[in-house]
């Protein structure tokens, strides 16, 4: 099926036609453009900069929470696992997909009938507001620059890949690049803009990878046990247990993940954001139905594709290209379509990355200026316009910040550093957002143990564990302060959660009961909902 | 619109406000609504998520069962596993089908009545 000598060439020479890469990806920033600078006449007001004025459709949102959600680790960073490791880097997929049922049947319509921008208006609506609102706050910064930092440490490794970049100079101002332009896009389109840019996105990411499933497929006449045959002869195992069936810890280790992987869609701001930008609860479960089917036929995808990369590019051509894993659905695409259709999935995965980075962005920011700003430091009474402006210059500092951070990452797995993004939001965010919405006796003061506990358990555990230091694939590998075993801490963090959001709870008189019933009442039926009239 | 969320102290009495929202809350009509709801989506959230942990368990700990191959490369656990977007898939078909059917009519008729009595 490969033709040995063309790769022995291929890996030589540059892959790739650098021109051609960079001109397909000028034309999608182009487009986006378009429709950025169109929506940027209406953004003037809060509303239209966080929510576009709640005025999405329930198609025209579920779409964009695909394209928000169908990350550069989804495609790029699933796709390498399973051509390296086979079975075990798609249990990614699953939990990736699976979550959404949590956001579907427990999350998305009360949060969008009892909130209006934030999460944290959510979780702080019965409770103590201010010291509420300033841990939502803290913790979707702390989840949105996890999440931040994977995708710019993705766009290194790209650039690595595709513009015949490898010196780490070159790497850093593309990177630079990136941001800049993602910046662009959240100042002038706001959330309007950001959503034309993912729903654009999820259409390209999506029509790639299924152009690219069917052509692996029909390599194979249409034969999909062969295709998984000639991936598992060339190392992409059909069994589970390649990379995390070594011993006990690895076994714990994939368990930990997986259930990071399931609790944390349900609990990441940048996903529960989008649930305002529809104007009613109806409309927010027909967007989580859409972004189902959607992000479930990706998945099924990322399946093909990876053992696809597996047989036909093969698993140490992948691991020894620039970028590593990350690499596996631009060598496959190579193969496949030559520099034309490498040039196509290479500017659809710098989409990708652009697109995910201005909706953390814009998350982040709105959350820095609403919550913050507006809410705890103006006690609600931020003078007139001030807070789009403060969201703005938010916007700035935290894009600068990702790039910094993006340029530190750069080189890291990336689906990894997502995982990692999912066990910090499953711990700090989900506990609470359940409790807020299903527990009348949840309080202020467990809130604030289940938010901060969970930060600092997570984000502890995390600094001690093999992931940081102490390990060939560790962020310091040199050196080692490692003590706890698991590369994700979930399976500890999420639980540990849970517990201090019950035991605050408990060990607190405090019971704001008026306050309780509106919301129980507000959230189910959608009284008082905010935005459902669009008056801007 | 925006409407601020202060905190009442415990003690004091309702306003007309809050005791409208509790008159609401202890209403036959919501009962009714927010058993529909729970009744419906804890039991399929916790039967949705056994079954993930059974498919990552059995994954881990039952690895020569998921190994058997079933119809040529294709394995027993590959089959778990895709089934498990057909369950996320049947989940959401028949959730839409059990909300559009019984939870927004029930929820527009309440909204409705407080639309009406000015609460909303």
């Amino acid at each position: 099926m490969i033709d040995t000598a063309l790769v022995r060439a291929a890996e030589t020479e540059q892959i790739g036609n650098t021109a051609l890469n960079i001109s397909i990806f000028v034309g999608f920033v182009v487009l986006t453009l378009f429709f950025v600078v169109r929506a940027s006449r209406t953004n003037k007001s809060t509303s239209q900069m966080y929510t576009a004025g709640s005025s999405f459709t329930g198609r025209q949102n579920g779409i964009a929470i695909s394209g928000d959600y169908l990350s550069a680790a989804s495609f790029l960073g699933i796709a390498g696992a399973i051509a390296l490791t086979g079975y075990d880097g798609f249990l990614y997929s699953i939990g990736f997909l699976v979550a959404w049922v949590i956001a579907l049947l427990l999350v998305a319509e009360l949060l969008r009938n009892t909130g209006r921008f934030t999460m944290a208006d959510v979780l702080s609506f019965r409770m103590q507001e201010r010291p509420v609102r300033t841990a939502a706050a803290v913790s979707t910064l702390v989840v949105s620059f996890f999440y931040l930092l994977a995708q710019m440490a993705g766009a290194g490794g790209l650039v690595a890949l595709l513009l015949n970049i490898h010196d780490s100079f070159g790497q850093a101002l593309v990177i630079a690049a990136v941001g800049a332009l993602m910046i662009l896009y959240v100042l002038v389109g706001g959330m309007k803009g950001t959503t034309y840019v993912q729903i654009i996105k999820a259409i390209l990411l999506i029509g790639a990878a299924l152009l690219m499933t069917v052509w692996v497929l029909a390599q194979y006449g249409m034969n999909f046990s062969d295709l998984l045959g000639d991936g598992a002869s060339a190392g992409a195992a059909l069994e589970p247990g390649k990379k995390y069936g070594l011993d006990d810890v690895t076994k714990i280790d994939f368990i930990s993940l997986s259930v990071a992987l399931v609790l944390g869609t349900a609990g990441l701001p940048h996903i529960l954001m989008r649930f305002y930008t529809v104007p009613t609860a109806k409309e927010a479960r027909r967007s989580v139905v859409w972004a189902i089917w959607l992000i479930g036929l990706f998945y099924l995808f990322t399946l093909t594709l990876g053992y696809g990369a597996a047989a036909m590019v093969g698993p140490d051509r992948i691991a020894s290209a620039p970028g590593a894993a990350n690499s596996a659905a631009p060598l496959l695409a190579y193969e496949l379509g030559g520099t034309l259709l490498l040039g196509i999935v290479s500017a659809v995965a710098f989409a990708t990355i652009l697109a995910v980075v201005a909706g953390l962005t814009i998350t982040a920011s709105a959350s820095f200026a609403h919550d913050i700003y507006t809410n705890v430091i103006h006690r609600g009474n931020a003078p007139d316009g001030r807070e789009v402006r403060v969201a703005r210059i938010a916007a700035i500092v935290i894009g600068v910040v990702a790039i910094f951070g993006g340029i530190a990452a750069n080189g890291q797995n990336i689906a990894f550093l997502v995982a990692l993004a999912f066990a910090v939001a499953a711990s700090a965010n989900l506990p609470t957002i359940l409790y807020s919405l299903f527990w009348k006796r949840f309080n202020t003061r467990g809130c604030l143990w289940s938010i901060y506990g969970g930060l600092i358990i997570t984000v502890g555990l995390i600094f001690f564990s093999p992931a940081v230091s102490g390990s060939e694939t560790a962020m310091f590998p040199d050196q080692d302060w490692s003590w706890f075993p698991l590369a994700n801490p979930g399976l500890v963090s999420i639980p540990a959660s849970f517990l201090l959001g019950i035991v605050g709870t408990l060990t607190s008189k405090e019971h704001l009961e008026y306050k309780a019933a509106e919301m129980e009442v507000r959230s189910l039926t959608g009284a008082g909902a905010e935005g459902r009239a669009i008056d801007h | 619109m925006s409407q601020s969320h202060e905190t009442q102290p415990v003690t004091s009495p309702p306003t007309d406000r809050e005791a409208a929202y509790l008159r609401v809350l202890s209403s036959p009509e919501f009962g009714d609504l927010k058993h529909k709801y729970r009744s419906w989506v804890i039991p399929a959230t916790l039967a949705g998520l056994t079954f993930y942990f059974v498919y990552v368990l059995m994954s881990t700990y039952a690895v020569d069962f998921m190994s058997q191959k079933l119809v040529g490369n294709v394995n027993v656990g590959l089959v778990f596993g895709l089934l498990q977007f057909v369950a996320t898939f049947a989940v959401t078909m028949a959730y839409v089908r059990y909300a559009d059917r019984e939870l927004d009519p029930r929820s527009s008729k309440i909204r409705e009545e407080m639309e009406a009595e000015g609460l909303a």
